[in-house]
């Protein structure tokens, strides 16, 4: 926080958001509000179609028509920007670029050597250096998935947001992303905000976890992880955790 | 590729496949003069015609006309492609002036190339810049269209990777729609080629004192049928050559898109 006691995080304050047509309405996002401190991480557990993703689009400002306000380190945001990075679930790889031309379609206004500099950098941090001139067919899931975050990341932006990263990745590859990340976390220290439907993933991440319900789509609870990191999946703790979260998914059942 | 097969083996089966149906076309067309079954002036034999195409060959006519086609259609496709690639990026980026342009198109479209040839004949004359028109007439819809469909599908979910990282309207339309248009234009083009070349000869047919389609015209009224034969065939061979050719070069543009 500076002295000008201005919050350098993410708020989001009573965002609701409502699709209309012209025979009914549905709300998709009901009087949402969070905060994220700077260089912490925050993680959207929920069904799907509690809205989840949906929000995660409001702060990149993929969704434009909403009420309520999302600001960061003060700023209200209208609409998308680099301050932002955004990894989508699946990679989104442009298939007519190379790694490195992926990478460095994020970028603006660069000198070509800053531009390549700066690309080869956040390559060699998801550890994909050698794989710099190859196009994205011929990478596995989980490789095409750190070129999208390298992509996210390029940018320095303030947050990073992540809707489902892992989500269709095998079990095993998904522990490894997530190990991955945590690393690349601890390295550059952005804000993130993760939106997941695995719960262990929230508590293995998350310096909080937000529980989204479906019913009002709406914030059903939000506890802070204060674990010490790296976290022991089969700690006590953690389990506890765990069961407390679980049990907010079978209230409304 | 299955098995320990050897490539090369795997390599003689299949062309043996490609050209077995030809070769036992020939093979019964021949047959059907031998037993007398054809009129030579109807239906002369495989090697009369390949004795037309020799004598042709040697004495240059086929080259010469050959030649003065493919001259023909370079110019009206490059036309075609230059004007259809430009004009249908500008519509499928741009809604209104799609809009303005719709029923004009919509209306133009449907008239056959040939059916222009009396117009043009009496605006250019027989010379070359009406037939170069027709073949533009008919290489230009097909690109066209096909420019505005590959821009119009361009994936949703890269135009929202371009928002996030606010590329800029030049960069966005260079690195994201062209390239995703690209196998719908390379379509376009190779439609738009085979339209070109269909056009030609029906041009020449009609109108014309050279070029492979007045070839046929003057062997027909000559009564050499063989000479004909030697004419279509070699419509046939230089379309399916031009196709290789532009099919080569779409490999290597779009070897980013996984074939199956």
């Amino acid at each position: 926080m500076s002295s000008r006691n201005v919050f350098a995080g993410l708020t989001v304050d009573g965002v609701s958001k409502t699709f209309r047509n012209a025979k009914k309405s549905v709300h998709v996002l009901r009087d949402v509000s969070l905060k994220v401190e700077a260089g912490s991480i925050a993680c959207i557990v929920g069904k799907s179609g509690c809205g989840k993703s949906t929000l995660l689009r409001v702060i990149a400002g993929l969704e434009t028509d909403y009420d309520g306000t999302v600001t960061l380190s003060g700023s209200v945001l209208r609409g998308p920007g680099r301050d932002r990075g955004v990894v989508f679930q699946e990679p989104r790889l442009l298939p007519w670029l190379s790694v490195e031309g992926n990478i460095a379609f994020a970028l603006q206004g660069l000198t070509p050597f800053e531009k390549r500099r700066r690309v080869l950098r956040y390559l060699k941090k998801v550890g994909l250096t050698k794989s710099a001139r190859s196009y994205p067919h011929q990478l596995s899931g989980g490789m095409a998935q750190r070129v999208a975050i390298a992509r996210g990341l390029v940018n320095q932006p303030k947050v990073l947001l992540l809707d489902e990263p892992f989500g269709a990745l095998d079990a095993l590859t998904r522990i490894q992303m997530q190990q991955e990340t945590l690393r690349l976390w601890e390295a550059l220290r952005p804000t993130m905000v993760m939106v997941t439907h695995d719960i262990d993933e929230a508590i293995f991440l998350g310096d909080q976890v937000i529980v989204m319900s479906a019913g009002p789509k709406t914030i059903r609870k939000k506890l802070s992880v204060t674990l010490p990191r790296p976290r022991d999946r089969n700690s006590p703790e953690f389990a506890a955790l765990r069961r407390e979260i679980l049990a907010e998914f079978f209230v409304d059942a | 590729m299955k098995g320990r097969r050897s490539p090369v083996f795997a390599k003689i089966s299949s062309l043996v496949l490609y050209v077995f149906l030809p070769f036992a076309l020939l093979a019964l067309w021949q047959g059907l003069f031998a037993l007398g079954v054809v009129r030579p002036l109807l239906l002369p034999p495989p090697t009369r015609i390949a004795a037309a195409f020799a004598e042709l060959l040697g004495n240059g006519d086929l080259l010469r006309h050959l030649g003065i086609s493919m001259l023909r259609v370079c110019e009206g496709f490059l036309a075609a492609a230059a004007l259809g690639i430009g004009l249908g990026i500008a519509l499928g980026l741009s809604r209104t002036l799609e809009k303005s342009l719709d029923l004009v198109i919509q209306l133009m479209k449907p008239i056959p190339p040939i059916a222009w040839v009396p117009l043009t004949i009496l605006w250019f004359g027989i010379g070359e810049e009406s037939k170069v028109f027709i073949i533009f007439l008919g290489a230009f819809f097909p690109i066209l269209m096909n420019t505005i469909d590959g821009i119009r599908q361009t994936d949703v979910r890269f135009v929202e990777v371009a928002r996030v990282f606010e590329t800029s309207r030049w960069r966005f339309v260079s690195r994201v729609v062209l390239p995703g248009a690209l196998p719908s234009i390379m379509t376009g083009l190779r439609f738009g080629m085979m339209v070109a070349w269909m056009c030609v000869v029906a041009a020449e047919l009609v109108a014309a004192s050279s070029g492979i389609g007045f070839l046929i015209m003057d062997a027909r009224q000559m009564m050499q049928t063989d000479q004909v034969f030697v004419g279509m065939i070699t419509i046939g061979a230089t379309g399916k050559l031009l196709d290789v050719v532009l099919r080569k070069i779409e490999r290597r543009l779009i070897a980013w898109k996984v074939e199956f």
